[in-house]
């Protein structure tokens, strides 16, 4: 079912091409290191709920996942790219299954979403919070099943957009409230109730906590919640990815 | 063994049959030709031989494959090369024929050097570095062809393999396409608008109309049905005279033009112009791909502008199906 030839040869296609691009690296880290250091270091009143912390330091790993929400929604939708440039045709045509083609994309994104969270990382590490080796490990490890569940829901929405004009719809209406309601930038556990109720259907929130008690120590949830709602949603969006990548069909 | 074997082929979309009862059977190393006009269903006919497009019903076996129960394996030996443009302009030309390799399961110590090999066959060996955004029209052609081979299919589907490249370019394809069949035995299924092209290349020709295959036979055999030789006489013809000689296939009037079909013309020439009457003007040539087209496809390039609307119409529905219809 999965041909491991070609997702490797996918995944090289991805690795070749997003190296290429270098602007859109450092595109995609704008707004987080606006959010960062912007609004981190400006709001000085801002106080922190996690004790011995700055407001800067506490969202810090809310923003280490909105650099993961971004670039895999991203690239995600980036698929339509693909239709355009007659890339998807070949692959299409080819003889591999939809799950090898869906997996080799979903292993794409997550290169690009890895690497822009060691970028963050290191800049993290040099100015605002001490990190060691264990902690940057763990980081990248949890960044894995977040940037791939996140992908996935980037390629679905991608597989079945057909125009780059939807981006921006996207943007506003998922990745937008996505992020806001994760509680990346406030303690989820004294939010209004509403918020609250919110963030429990939003997987960024689990990417998010499971960030803060690797880096601060502290989440609003355990830690095994936190890595369990991930696998479900790693699992839910894969399904739901294998079936849009199934529908997309070849055009005249 | 038939390299291509379809029995009644089906493909409806919602309101247009687009392929429409097709069973045909082509042996292994022949070069098909598939000609028809805009919309007779040539691309649908080839996408569903490539297991790109699920029949409506019927079936056909494709390199020995059923392509409705088994349309990896199908696809493991044909190779395709589409009618609009398919390489990766974001990759060099080496970068797409590895990728393709990959995908199409070649053991990797084999892929680089036939790489070289298809670059050289292409004449693209000096530019296999350069990316695909700075090719021209041809070279991309031609790295398609390439792409196309490098997995030695025991099929090739040529979708208009010329279509929009500058005569130089277009015979160098056809020298490619001839040595394909020469040198490897490979069965090629071609399309294209070139009467020329399917004249100098194909083994036999099939003409397709509104979903049918309305002829096919070997081109020499084609064109003796319309006729070997055609006469245009312009002037005061007496057609009831032409029409009464034996060798006279047909005559049919344009204004004051009459275009008359031997069976040869030869010794006839002189007894037609005899019995022809007041003659202004007299012009003689073969019968060519053209002639026979316009005769057996030919009431649907009259009505062209009707034809496009519903190619138009045809596209939206594809598209709509395309959305509905689940593939693996």
């Amino acid at each position: 079912m999965i041909n491991l030839n070609a997702v490797y040869a996918l995944l090289l296609r991805e690795a070749k091409i997003f190296f290429r691009e270098k602007e859109r690296i450092i595109s995609i880290l704008v707004s987080p290191l606006l959010f960062l250091f912007v609004m981190g270091k400006g709001m000085a009143t801002g106080h922190s709920p996690v004790e011995g912390y700055t407001y800067q330091q506490f969202i810090f790993p809310g923003i280490m996942a909105m650099v993961i929400l971004f670039t895999s929604i991203t690239y995600g939708l980036y698929i339509i790219w693909d239709k355009r440039l007659d890339f998807l045709k070949e692959v299409l045509a080819a003889p591999i299954s939809r799950a090898t083609l869906f997996l080799g994309k979903a292993l794409g994104g997550m290169l690009g979403a890895i690497i822009e969270t060691l970028i963050l990382l290191l800049i993290g590490a040099a100015f605002i919070i001490p990190l060691n080796f264990l902690k940057v490990l763990l980081c990248l490890a949890a960044a894995f099943p977040v940037s791939f569940m996140i992908t996935s829901i980037g390629l679905t929405i991608g597989a079945r957009m057909k125009s780059m004009e939807g981006f921006g719809l996207v943007m506003s209406f998922l990745t937008w409230p996505l992020f806001f309601f994760s509680g990346a930038l406030f303690d989820l556990g004294t939010a209004a109730p509403y918020i609250k109720v919110i963030s429990l259907f939003d997987p960024v929130t689990y990417a998010v906590d499971i960030m803060r008690i690797i880096m601060l120590g502290r989440g609003t949830f355990p830690a095994w919640l936190d890595l369990g709602a991930i696998a479900a949603f790693c699992l839910a969006t894969a399904v739901m990815g294998v079936a849009a990548f199934g529908k997309l069909q070849h055009e005249k | 063994m038939a390299a291509i074997k379809t029995t009644d082929l089906v493909k409806r979309y919602a309101e247009v049959t687009a392929v429409n009862g097709v069973s045909l059977e082509i042996p292994e190393g022949e070069v098909f030709g598939l000609l028809g006009p805009n919309g007779a269903g040539k691309t649908t006919l080839i996408s569903m031989l490539a297991t790109l497009v699920r029949p409506t019903s019927g079936t056909a076996l494709v390199a020995g494959r059923d392509i409705n129960t088994e349309p990896l394996e199908v696809r493991r030996h044909i190779g395709i090369v589409f009618q609009e443009p398919s390489v990766d302009d974001l990759l060099t030309a080496r970068e797409n024929l590895y990728l393709h390799s990959m995908l199409y399961g070649m053991p990797r110590r084999e892929i680089n050097p036939k790489i070289d090999k298809m670059l050289a066959l292409v004449n693209l060996s000096d530019r296999g570095d350069s990316f695909v955004k700075t090719y021209s029209g041809g070279m991309r052609r031609r790295l398609e062809i390439a792409r196309g081979l490098i997995h030695s299919p025991k099929i090739l589907f040529l979708d208009e393999p010329t279509l929009g490249l500058d005569p130089a370019s277009r015979k160098a394809v056809w020298s490619h396409i001839r040595e394909l069949k020469e040198a490897h035995n490979t069965t090629i299924i071609l399309t294209t608008h070139y009467m020329e092209e399917a004249d100098s290349l194909a083994d036999r020709i099939g003409i397709i109309n509104q979903g049918k295959i309305i002829e096919l036979d070997t081109p020499e055999a084609l064109k003796k049905k319309v006729g070997q030789d055609l006469v245009f006489i312009r002037g005061a013809v007496n057609e009831a005279a032409i029409k009464a000689l034996p060798f006279v296939k047909s005559l049919e009037r344009d204004n004051s033009r009459y275009k008359i079909s031997l069976a040869s013309s030869g010794s006839n020439l002189q007894a037609l112009l005899n019995a022809a009457g007041t003659i202004d003007e007299v012009e003689v040539r073969r019968v060519t791909l053209d002639d026979v087209f316009l005769k057996f496809a030919g009431q649907q390039i009259s009505e062209d502008a009707e034809e496009d609307a519903e190619e138009h119409a045809e596209g939206i529905f594809e598209r709509i199906a395309v959305n509905k219809s689940t593939r693996r």
